[in-house]
């Protein structure tokens, strides 16, 4: 918006020159002015303030994750590892991070895309309308929450105390489903009417109109909806941590015993801290617990990262040109 | 749509019964809950005294799930406190002040860290934020037990409610900006013109025409922000020292606790009816939010059919 031509027309009175005219408007005007440009600073220092918090978390990531970050240390688990011993590493984390998130994104991407579709293409009455409303509310299910009803649900099957990396994925699951929904609606909504009525009017069915051209149309948008919904859940901590664990060893099995994650690494490494070391003990590295943390919280950032770059590369590279 | 057959009618089905299926799952996380938390509602005193299932010197539920909620909320709403003014400042920033390339970058910027995950923010607010912002913390505390009869105590580890909080405002900033940046960016421009040619200042367009346009979207920006802050764990989990007071020291550690944090920090050595308890403060904690989500999204829809902005 343009700021220059402002408080010029209200002269309260005719007949005296301009000069003195403009002297008159610029004496009354000098509070609001400061004002303006007082408010000006502010939202300038407000978005400076939100900067601050972002830069040093990065800086302080990069820097004190890079120590430990290498390729031994993302290929060994923590099997064997203890005190304050220079060894151990995330590969067991990573693990259970694609199992949970792959299975998670196997359960939630189709449900969420029927039901987007259901929304778009089919919805109409009350139904619709509940389920706008309900999938926004899921939105906001506390992730412990969704941890807490999937741990109910899966001890009700394998009895109290039940740990499953199964467990997870579904906890994961209920926070994704409305994150997926929501994406793939906006994408085939962007879908011209144009385009259904055409294959329409050329005696195409409706389920094929719907395959063929509705999502042939909006996959690039719905694989980028889908690769940032999973860059959404692949930091979810609490609900694993009460569903899957955590474990020191490798299990590539989600349907068998405790699972660990990067996000449960970082906290549990975390939460271990300090150990005590022997003076006479060189091997020992006092604070190699939370070195590890950062390591693997570096990790964690740059797939996060990663998978939000690879979003955007599908949108600019595959999108059918619309407009 | 008389003639539908064969594959159509199967992939109708197939669309409304997922749809179907979200609404079950959300129905089935209500009703788990309520289902696992009876056991401790339900539960006689001297039950719960009996199995060692409350903290020391607690005789009823209510004793834990009271002071867990005033944590909750307390942590929430200082966390609000700090991040509206500051997001809708960058939301205004973003609609009306910076460069049309620059808040395209701005936005990025903002939505990037809400791509940070928690337990990343749990690990820089512990490890990283804590041991610089007590220094704040003892100061404000001891200028504010400069006035008569205020008692304020600070930690020496920074491991506070307020330290929590900030960190909590930090990961809200997203939310709330995005949803009032929306709203700002609809505002009729005739309303703004018309303001300009009254000869306001750019901050008098804001302040007369942007501001009482979006007031009842930046509210509910707050609310979903004020969701999303309640239920909050990792941040909260591994920045606090908890206690389980009704306290207003929030400056001090071993007071408050949240929900999500006491969940998350008992249930791994949970068992028994110290599992239903835990669910039981877990179905206090969805229902807040529930309530405060839903509001925020009416607020949402009533502005809609009002404004007539799609």
């Amino acid at each position: 918006m343009s700021t220059t031509t402002q408080a010029r027309t209200a002269g309260p009175v005719a007949s005296p020159g301009s000069d003195e005219v403009r002297a008159m408007l610029r004496t009354s005007d000098v509070s609001r002015k400061r004002v303006n440009r007082v408010m000006k600073v502010l939202v300038h220092a407000a978005f400076a303030t939100a900067m601050v918090p972002l830069l040093w978390l990065l800086y302080t990531v990069v820097v004190r994750g890079a120590a430990r970050l290498s390729p031994y240390f993302l290929t060994v688990s923590m099997r064997g590892v203890f005190g304050g011993i220079d060894a151990g590493g995330v590969y067991h984390a990573m693990v259970g991070t694609v199992m949970i998130t792959l299975i998670a994104t196997v359960i939630s991407v189709p449900i969420g895309l029927f039901t987007a579709i259901y929304l778009v293409e089919y919805g109409k009455g009350p139904l619709a309308r509940a389920l706008t409303f309900f999938v926004d509310v899921m939105t906001g299910i506390p992730s412990i929450v969704a941890g807490l009803f999937s741990f109910t649900l899966f001890s009700l099957f394998f009895g109290p105390g039940v740990r499953l990396g199964i467990a997870a994925s579904v906890a994961v699951s209920v926070l994704m489903i409305p994150v997926v929904v929501r994406s793939c609606e906006e994408m085939l909504r962007l879908v011209p009417n144009e385009l259904r009525e055409a294959a329409l009017a050329l005696g195409v069915p409706r389920w094929l109109v719907i395959v063929k051209v509705v999502l042939r149309t909006s996959v690039a948008g719905i694989t980028t909806g889908v690769l940032l919904a999973v860059a959404r859940v692949i930091g979810e901590t609490a609900p694993i941590l009460i569903t899957a664990g955590f474990a020191d060893s490798i299990n590539f099995n989600p349907f068998e015993g405790r699972m660990m994650t990067l996000p449960v690494f970082i906290y549990t490494q975390y939460r271990v801290g300090l150990v005590p070391c022997a003076p006479s003990d060189l091997a020992c590295v006092p604070d190699v617990n939370v070195l590890r943390a950062w390591a693997a919280a570096l990790t964690l950032i740059v797939i996060v990262v990663i998978l939000n770059l690879l979003g955007r590369l599908v949108t600019r590279l595959f999108a059918p040109k619309l407009r | 749509m008389t003639a539908e057959r064969g594959f159509s009618r199967g992939f109708r089905w197939i669309s409304t019964g997922s749809g179907i299926l979200l609404l079950a799952i959300l129905a089935a996380v209500a009703i788990f809950l309520v289902q696992q938390a009876l056991p401790a509602l339900t539960a006689s005193s001297e039950d719960l005294v009996a199995q060692n299932v409350l903290p020391q010197g607690m005789t009823s539920l209510w004793q834990l799930i009271l002071p867990l909620v005033f944590g909750t909320l307390v942590a929430a709403l200082l966390a609000l406190v700090i991040a509206t003014p500051i997001a809708v400042g960058i939301a205004l920033y973003i609609s009306h002040y910076a460069p049309k390339r620059v808040s395209a970058a701005v936005g990025y910027l903002v939505d990037l860290l809400a791509a940070i995950p928690s337990v990343v923010y749990g690990l820089w607010g512990g490890a990283t934020l804590a041991p610089v912002i007590r220094h704040v913390w003892t100061w404000l505390a001891e200028t504010l037990s400069l006035l008569p009869g205020l008692e304020v105590r600070a930690t020496a580890t920074g491991r506070s409610i307020a330290t929590a909080a900030v960190v909590l405002a930090v990961m809200i900033l997203p939310i709330i900006t995005a949803v009032s940046r929306e709203v700002f960016k609809q505002t009729p421009r005739l309303h703004e013109e018309a303001a300009l040619a009254l000869g306001a200042t750019e901050w008098e367009v804001i302040k007369t025409a942007v501001l009482p346009f979006g007031r009842s979207g930046v509210v509910s920006a707050a609310m979903l922000g004020l969701g999303r802050a309640l239920g909050e764990t990792m941040a909260v989990l591994m920045i606090l020292s908890p206690g389980i007071l009704v306290s207003f020291q929030i400056f001090d550690a071993g007071q408050q606790q949240t929900i999500a944090a006491f969940i998350a920090s008992q249930f791994p050595e949970a068992a028994g009816l110290r599992v239903n308890v835990l669910i039981a403060t877990g179905l206090a904690l969805f229902v807040i939010t529930m309530l405060i989500n839903m509001a925020a999204r009416w607020i949402v829809a009533r502005r809609k059919d009002f404004s007539g902005a799609a």
